[in-house]
Formats: C-alpha cells, sequence, structure tokens
C-alpha cells in the first residue's frame, strides 16, 4: 500500500477525455516522477491530487484517507505540499516571513486568531524558520523583499516554504520549466540533497528527460490521459511503447 | 392591466439610462479591463453639454427698447440673443427650443475627445494595475470632474426643458382601448427610449458588421491573441474609450429634460450601473443592456402602491437585492462570460 | 514596551502627545490674528479629528493588510450611531454603554454583510459592499422609520423612558451624554495672553478611545494573524496551497474593521446624541476610502493623518473665501493680484474638493502608501546627504 494510491480516474472536460482510467501508487519514501508528452493529462493529474480538480470517478487515498471533495488547505494540512511551475511566494512579504508563514500553519491549523501575540515573540517559529532558510543557504537574504529575488532563489524559497513543514509527499510541478541548464543542474542537486537529508515522499511532474532521469526511482508514464507503464528508469528508457508515445519529441 | 402596462412604460425610461450608462461601462470593462469609476461622471458631462448649448444659444446683448420703458420711465433694455441677429426672431427661437436634440451634434465630438483624453491620459497607465487602483483613481478622477462642473455650473440642479412639441403626454391607454388618462406617458420619456435603443442598435451593429468592431469583440474574448497577429489593438481600444464615453454622454444629453442636471448626477447612476453591469454579467454587452431594462421594470413594478404595501420599502432596495442574490447565485451574472474579472 | 518593539512603541508615544496637547498645537495662532481662522483646537473638529481617526484606522484594518476595497463601511458607522442614540433613549446618557452596544451592533451587522460579501473578491466584493450599504441607506431612510427616525434622523426626546437616568433635567431639558456625570460637552479654557485653549471632555474621551484603536491596531500589525492578512493580499493561491483558509481571516479583518467603524459612530452619537441615515451613505464610505489611501493604506500612522487631514481641510480649507485671498495677495499689484487669487480660488474654498480630488489621484498614480510614503521618501532624500547616517535597510516596515 502506497503513501498515495490513486485508482480509476477518470477526468472529462466536455468531449476531451483528460484521463481515463489512471491508476498511480507512490510508495513512501521513494521520488515518483510522472512524465508524458504534452497534454498527456499530467497537469490535470496533478489538479486532482491538491484539490482543485474534482474527477468524473475514481479515488485518491492520502496516508488512508480520500482526498477528493477537500479543499485545496485542507488536504496540505494532511500533509501534501506543492511546488508550482512558476513560484508561488508572497511577494510583497520579506523572504523570512514567507517561511513563517507555513510554519504557523503546520503549528496552529488553517485559522487561528491570534491577532494579539507578536510576530517577534515567537521565537519557536522564529528558529524553524531559520534553519530551514540556513538549509537552502538563503539566510543572509531573510530581510529581502521575496519580490525582489532572482527566480532561482524565489523556487529556492517556494522549496523552503513546503520543505519547513515536513510534509509527508512533496508535489512538484515541472520545477525546471523554462530554466537555463546552470539552473536545472542546480535543482536537480538541490532536490537530491533533500532526498538525502529529509527522505520526504516526492511526486515529481517534468518534462525535462534529463532531470527525470537522473532523479527518479519510478516512472510512470501518461499519454493522452492514459497511464501507459510505470516502471523504473532503467526500464522506461528502452521501453517501445515511451519511445511511440514520444516520437518526433524530446529524446528519450 | 392598464397599471402593468403604465408600470412597464415608467420603467423603460430609466431602464434605458441604466441599459446606457451600463453598455458604455461594459465596452470598457470588456475590451480593457479597466472598472471606471468615472463613467457616471461621463453621463454627467453629457447632460452639462446640452446646458452649455442651451446657454450659448441664449447668449445675448443688451438692445434699448424705444417703444418700451421700466418703471422708472427709462427706455426699456432688454436682452436679446445673437442668434436672432443671425436667423431672425422666429428661427432663433426655433433653435433655442430645440436645444437639447442640437446638443447631441455637439455632445458626440466632444464626448470621443474626452474619452479619448482620459484613456490617454490616465486610464492607459493602469491596465496592469490591480483593479482596487483602477477603481480608486477613476473615483478620484469622478470627484475631480464632478467639482470642475459644479464650480462652472454651481451647485443647483439647472432645469434643460425639452423642446416644445415634445412636452405634454401621450394618452397610451386610449390606442389599447382603456378609458383615456389612464395610461399616460410623457413624449420625452418615449423619445428618450427610442434614442436609446437607436444607439444601442447602432453600437451592437457597429461591432457586428464592422472589421474594426470584429477585432474589438475578438480583442475582448482573447486580448494576447489579438495582439500576436499583429493588430494594433491598444488603438482600437482609445477608440472604443472614446466610443463609450460618447455613448454615456448621449444618455447624459438626452436625460437633461427628465431631471434637471446637477453636478452629482453622476454618482447617483453610477452606483446603479455597476449593480446593473454585474447583474447583466461582467464583460457582456447584451448582458448589460437586458439587465439596465430589467431592472428598470422591477424597479417600477417595485414602487406600484400594492406592492408597497406588502413589502414596504421595496422600491428602495429591490436593485440592490436583485444584485445581491444574482451575485451570490449565478457570480457570473445572466450572461457572463467565465474569468472576467476574477481573480 | 507594552508588546511593542522599540519603534512602534515611539510611534504610540507621539501619537498619544499629539492627542494629549492637540488643544494647543492646533491652535497655535492668538484670538482675533488674520491667522486664528486656520486654528483647528475647537472641540467640534477635534473630536471629528479623533473619530474619523479611529474610522479609517479600522478600514485599513481590512484594506491596507488584506487588500479587500470595501464600499460599505459608513453602513456599519451608521448602525453604531442608531445604537448609540437608542441607548441613550432607553438606558441612560451614560455614553459608556452606547458605545458598547455601538460596537456589539457594527461587529454583527458587518459579521451578516462580510459573510456574504467575503464569498466574491475583488471588483464583485467591491460592488457587494457597496450595494448592502445602499441598501441600509436607504432602508433607514424609509421603511425603518420607526427605529432611525427616517429623513429626520434619531434624536432623543423629552418622553424617552431612561430607565436608569432621568427622562429630564430639573429644568425641563433633554440631558445630555455623559460618563458618570462628566458632560461630554463640558470644556476648560485656558487663556495664555492672546491664545484661548479649549480642553474639551467629549474630546479627550475621544481620543483615549483613539489612541486604544491605534494600540491595537499596532498589535494586529504585528501579530502573525496581520501577517496572514498581508499574505491574502499578496497570494491567495499560495495561502490555500500552504494550508491556511483565508475566508475566516478575511472575514475577522472584515468583522474587526467594522467594530472600528461602530465605535467611531458610537462616539460620534456620544458627542451630540443624534443619528441619521446619511451617515450610512456610500459617498460616507468613499469619504473612508479617501482618508486611508490619502494618508498611507497599509500604514500604521497613514489612516489617522488623512482623516485629520481630510477633516481639516472640509472645515478650515473650505472656510477661505475670495475676500480673504484678496486679503493675502493685497501686496501684489493689483492686475497680478486678482490674476493669481483667480488662479487659486477654484481650489480652496468651497472648491476644496477639486484639491482633495487632484490630490487623491495623484496619490494613487505616484505614492501608493500615501503621504506617509511621501514623508519616508522626503525623509530619504535628506538622510541621503548625511551618508554617514546611511545603514542598510532593506526592509523598513511600513511605519
Amino acid at each position: 500500500m502506497g503513501l498515495l494510491e490513486v485508482k480509476g480516474i477518470n477526468k472529462r472536460f466536455g468531449g476531451l477525455q483528460a484521463l481515463g482510467d489512471v491508476n498511480l501508487s507512490v510508495a513512501e519514501g521513494s521520488l515518483h516522477a510522472i512524465i508524458g508528452p504534452n497534454g498527456a493529462g499530467k497537469s490535470t493529474l496533478l489538479n486532482v491530487l491538491v484539490g482543485k480538480l474534482i474527477p468524473d470517478s475514481g479515488s485518491v487515498m492520502f496516508d488512508g484517507q480520500s482526498v477528493l471533495g477537500r479543499k485545496p488547505h485542507e488536504i496540505n494540512q494532511m500533509g501534501i505540499s506543492r511546488v508550482f511551475q512558476t513560484p508561488e511566494i508572497f511577494t510583497d512579504l520579506t523572504v523570512f516571513e514567507n517561511v513563517m508563514i507555513p510554519c504557523f500553519a503546520k503549528r496552529d491549523g488553517a485559522f487561528r486568531m491570534h491577532a494579539i501575540e507578536s510576530i517577534f515573540a515567537e521565537k519557536g517559529i522564529q528558529a524553524q524558520a531559520d534553519a530551514i532558510l540556513a538549509d537552502v543557504n538563503m539566510l543572509e537574504k531573510k530581510d529581502m523583499l521575496a519580490s525582489s529575488l532572482s527566480r532561482g532563489d524565489k523556487r529556492r524559497l517556494e522549496m523552503a516554504m513546503c520543505l519547513v513543514q515536513d510534509p509527508k509527499l512533496l508535489l512538484l510541478d515541472e520545477p525546471t520549466a523554462g530554466m537555463a541548464r546552470a539552473d536545472t543542474q542546480n535543482t536537480i542537486s538541490l532536490l537530491k540533497e533533500i532526498r538525502e537529508k529529509r527522505g520526504i515522499t516526492m511526486a515529481i511532474i517534468e518534462h525535462d528527460m534529463n532531470v527525470v532521469f537522473s532523479l527518479a526511482e519510478r516512472i510512470t508514464v501518461l499519454a493522452q490521459g492514459m497511464p501507459l507503464v510505470e516502471d523504473t528508469p532503467d526500464n522506461i528508457k528502452g521501453h517501445p511503447k515511451v519511445r511511440e508515445a514520444y516520437l518526433g519529441e524530446a529524446q528519450v | 392591466m392598464d397599471q402593468f402596462i403604465l408600470q412597464i412604460l415608467n420603467g423603460l425610461d430609466k431602464g434605458s439610462a441604466y441599459a446606457l450608462i451600463a453598455l458604455g461601462l461594459t465596452l470598457i470593462f470588456g475590451t480593457l479591463g479597466v472598472v471606471n469609476f468615472a463613467h457616471g461622471a461621463l453621463f454627467m458631462l453629457g447632460a452639462f453639454v446640452a446646458v452649455t448649448v442651451s446657454r450659448l444659444l441664449t447668449l445675448s446683448h443688451k438692445v434699448v427698447d424705444e417703444t418700451r420703458t421700466d418703471f422708472l420711465g427709462n427706455p426699456l433694455q432688454v436682452d436679446v440673443p445673437y442668434i436672432y441677429d443671425l436667423f431672425g426672431q422666429t428661427t432663433g427661437d426655433a433653435i433655442i427650443d430645440w436645444a437639447v436634440p442640437i446638443s447631441i451634434v455637439v455632445a458626440i465630438p466632444v464626448m470621443v475627445l474626452i474619452g479619448f483624453a482620459m484613456e490617454r491620459g490616465l486610464i492607459k497607465h493602469f491596465y496592469k494595475r490591480p483593479h482596487a487602483d483602477q477603481i480608486l483613481v477613476t473615483f478620484g478622477l469622478a470627484i475631480v470632474i464632478q467639482e470642475i462642473v459644479k464650480y462652472f455650473y454651481g451647485a443647483n440642479p439647472i432645469p434643460t426643458p425639452a423642446p416644445d412639441a415634445f412636452i405634454g403626454s401621450f394618452d397610451f391607454g386610449v390606442i389599447l382601448g382603456f378609458d383615456p388618462n389612464q395610461i399616460i406617458y410623457p413624449y420625452w420619456r418615449l423619445v428618450y427610449f427610442f434614442f436609446s435603443v437607436f444607439i444601442i442598435g447602432a453600437v451592437f451593429a457597429f461591432l457586428q458588421f464592422t472589421t474594426f468592431g470584429m477585432v474589438v469583440r475578438a480583442g475582448m474574448a482573447d486580448r494576447e491573441t489579438v495582439g500576436i497577429l499583429g493588430i494594433d489593438i491598444d488603438k482600437r481600444f482609445t477608440v472604443m474609450f472614446g466610443i463609450a464615453a460618447a455613448v454615456a454622454g448621449l444618455a447624459g444629453v438626452m436625460y437633461a429634460p427628465i431631471n434637471s442636471p446637477n453636478y452629482h448626477m453622476g454618482m447617483d447612476f453610477l452606483v446603479l450601473s455597476f449593480v446593473v453591469v454585474v447583474v447583466g454579467g461582467m464583460g457582456s454587452l447584451p448582458g448589460a443592456v437586458a439587465a439596465g431594462f430589467m431592472l428598470g421594470v422591477l424597479e417600477s413594478f417595485a414602487s406600484m402602491s400594492q406592492v408597497i404595501d406588502i413589502l414596504p420599502g421595496i422600491n428602495q432596495i429591490i436593485i440592490y437585492l436583485v444584485a445581491i442574490i444574482i451575485l451570490l447565485t449565478r457570480p457570473r451574472g445572466l450572461m457572463g462570460r467565465k474569468g472576467v474579472m476574477e481573480e | 514596551m507594552l508588546g511593542l518593539e522599540k519603534k512602534d512603541f515611539r510611534l504610540l508615544l507621539i501619537v498619544i502627545g499629539l492627542t494629549l496637547f492637540a488643544p494647543f498645537l492646533l491652535n497655535p495662532f492668538p484670538e482675533g490674528s488674520e491667522m486664528a481662522q486656520f486654528n483647528a483646537g475647537y472641540p467640534d473638529l477635534m473630536q471629528r479629528f479623533v473619530i474619523f481617526g479611529i474610522f479609517a484606522i479600522g478600514f485599513n484594518i481590512l484594506f491596507g493588510l488584506t487588500g479587500y476595497l470595501s464600499f460599505g463601511h459608513a453602513a456599519f458607522l451608521g448602525a453604531g450611531s442608531y445604537g448609540a442614540v437608542w441607548m441613550f433613549k432607553l438606558l441612560s446618557m451614560n455614553v459608556l454603554p452606547a458605545i458598547a452596544i455601538s460596537v456589539v451592533i457594527a461587529g454583527l451587522f458587518s459579521l451578516l454583510i462580510g459573510y456574504i460579501s467575503l464569498r466574491r473578491s475583488g471588483i464583485y466584493f467591491s460592488i457587494l459592499t457597496l450595494a448592502f450599504a445602499q441598501m441600509s441607506f436607504a432602508l433607514a431612510y424609509s421603511v425603518l422609520t420607526p427605529i432611525t427616525g427616517g429623513e429626520t434622523g434619531l434624536q432623543l426626546a423629552l418622553d424617552d423612558p431612561r430607565i436608569f437616568g432621568a427622562a429630564q433635567t430639573a429644568s425641563g431639558n433633554i440631558p445630555v451624554p455623559a460618563l458618570f456625570g462628566l458632560e461630554m460637552r463640558s470644556s476648560y479654557e485656558l487663556e495664555l495672553g492672546s491664545w484661548l485653549f479649549t480642553f474639551n471632555t467629549g474630546y479627550y474621551l475621544a481620543a483615549l478611545f483613539m489612541v486604544l484603536s491605534f494600540y491595537i491596531s499596532i498589535r494586529i500589525f504585528r501579530s502573525p494573524f496581520g501577517m496572514m492578512l498581508r499574505a491574502i493580499k499578496s497570494n491567495q493561491t499560495r495561502m490555500s496551497y500552504t494550508g491556511l483558509n483565508s475566508k475566516p481571516y478575511t472575514l475577522a479583518a472584515f468583522v474587526i474593521s467594522g467594530m472600528y467603524a461602530g465605535l467611531a459612530g458610537g462616539l460620534m452619537a456620544s458627542m451630540d446624541p443624534l443619528a441619521g441615515a446619511e451617515r450610512m451613505q456610500w459617498t460616507a464610505s468613499g469619504e473612508v476610502v479617501l482618508m486611508t489611501i490619502l494618508g498611507g493604506a497599509g500604514t500604521l500612522i497613514g489612516p489617522v493623518l488623512g482623516a485629520g487631514m481630510i477633516k481639516y481641510f472640509e472645515n478650515i480649507f473650505s472656510k477661505i473665501n475670495e475676500t480673504i485671498l484678496h486679503g493675502w495677495f493685497a501686496f501684489l499689484p493689483d492686475g497680478l493680484e486678482n490674476f493669481v487669487v483667480a488662479m487659486i480660488y477654484p481650489f480652496i474654498g468651497k472648491g476644496w474638493h477639486l484639491t482633495l480630488g487632484l490630490v487623491f489621484m495623484m496619490v494613487v498614480i505616484f505614492l501608493p502608501g500615501g503621504l506617509v510614503q511621501g514623508g519616508q521618501k522626503i525623509a530619504a532624500l535628506v538622510r541621503r546627504k548625511k551618508p554617514e547616517d546611511a545603514k542598510p535597510n532593506a526592509t523598513e516596515p511600513a511605519e
């Protein structure tokens, strides 16, 4: 039984079958990649996992509980964090505040009326925030406004915001999309480092095969909303079906 | 039955004004993505174009009338409009009498120019700013326009009558087989209704049948794609702003005889027009027009004594109530498109 | 101190100082002098300064922090006023229960309206609040006349029950609002040479409430709750994917700001025991929007400054007429004098709204942080001339 169990998910948009009978099992502690050509339904699947879309049928179980019908913030409170394609951070707040907010969310839940306490008195939260910033090498930037960060730093900050919650599952939506080669390499090493240090279960949606094969332990290939194969990277590499699906696209 | 028809008629003229203002607002929403709180001020400016034209036409010089004397026995000085000197008294009087319709001709270029100036000078810089900023800056602009008008024209309403030919009422009841004086309706309101139907029709025809209109409609649907096609959509949007301003202005010109223009009439109409736009659905032109007429008529029905007896005060709040219910149950309004002004 | 950082505590002390010495500070010109018309230190105006200050501080907690632009907050102020006057009518002329009930009523009212309006965001939220406020105004004006007094407004009468107080004074008048016998309208006048300073009870009570409101607002701004509100303004998507439910946060902010508005309304009624529907009109809501943004939305002190400025302009600036202007520019040659007066006159006196509108537009266009930001920019320019003062201050939190 995996940490995340997706069974028989179907989703139609009008006449378009975006997801057809998708099954997915992410084992605890693994790094599972979901790949597929454009329009394969990767983003739809991700949106189902985080509660943004509700599938027409099927079940999504996380840690023994169904996530279907729950709101994104409830799903996050269950232990699923998400990294976006373009980093979603609080641009008007400082880097330090950005990482403090998930700490509060983790400690106090979805809502708490802590209107009179001072932030400055929250030593425990501050220590947590400092520690995670040190982990991603951003401690010296803690008082900067998040909007003034470089693109790479925004990505690191978002990653820190997710990690500080110590999620059971981290979802990554094309974390290297649109990045230069050097940045991509940095992201790969950042993710590897996180894996080694924390052993967080990750599901990653990715276009870049280089990234996928240097990180993933299991790979699910989607094509036209259908799961094609699920296997280890070595077996996927030479798989004829995958070649077929990607024909004319990226080099496999 | 006669009551029923009367209320529909009563609602139509106010509904026409709502529809015209909401149409202009929606043009600006839909094309430029800007929330224009100064749109009511444009309506008010239109009404004051009518005031100005009728003042210009009656601009006079003093002439000594030898045949009459004042109470001290001196020869009487009388004001003679310049227009008498040009056209003679009979024609001159007729021109003065028709000041409001004549204002239409003046209002179109004036309002289009004001619209251009507003868009180029101010609104353009707010396309990429948050909606709250757009609301605030146009709210400020509305105050400024309002105060300028107040400075020049004073705070009191200025009666601006319709031509004599349209004074009086039309007895609808007789046509429909009711007793005389059962359903009477002022001529000018009838004119206002047909005028607004004409303007609305013209705007729709313009958008539907001209290339310009097609590009603008495409731009309303998907601005980026049109931009990629290499069409200078910005220039067309400026023109659309001018047109929207002209529509609001014309609505104001023709409304002047119904409600004597005052400097804050724009603000009074603005709130209701926003409500109309929301009910119709942000960004939907037919929605704005339909909602305008619908709410005008609804308001008129709500003020029937039979209704007020059951639900006192309903006439005061019916429009807001409808808006709240619609916003909560059908967030996109009656005919709204997906994704317009939604965060 | 008081749970505040040093900088915030200093700011609080400044505000306390300013309100405490306002009767002196606002009356800098001797009686009878030509400049005496610029004195703002009379009770009525000073009361308005602090009461609208409270209103704007509260509005800022909603708009400044969450970015939700309400055009209906005057409805809560109006509801608070009605509640307070009813307390005077039914209970006693003591202001404390009146103020308490005004806060409670406004809180409940804003909970209802906020709960519905906050189901939508952005422009729709603004229009919903606008619609609710106009509806309240229309109802208060017409159907609810038994409760609101309709067109004439709600006033005290000689035959009010007033369970815990006299219906009439010994001389047969309507009693006046008081705090345990201390009448709100009572003043102590201090004459120093040709200067006259007035210390009014009502003003000091309202000022006390404003200082308290200001203190609470600092605490909210510096609390985790305040940070969440700023996060909502910044990015609602990230908010929900961080496991936070933004709806109760915004609703709490809405209700808090509604209670501030109710407090302002209750104080208004305590100073002058009547309440009218026009207090609920949307233009009244627009006024608090102007105050907050003019002073600086999202800053602590900005709304208070904005409220003070607008009230000063409304009451003092607006009284300058053409004759006074001619008096000022009499030193100029006649032709030039007339020209200068003609150029300036449209912008002051009765035309002060025009200046207000222009300044407001300028602020929205160039100074999103309002006059406070303008002040900071000027201060930064001055500071730059003294390089030894320069220290790296990347993210100075707004004052």
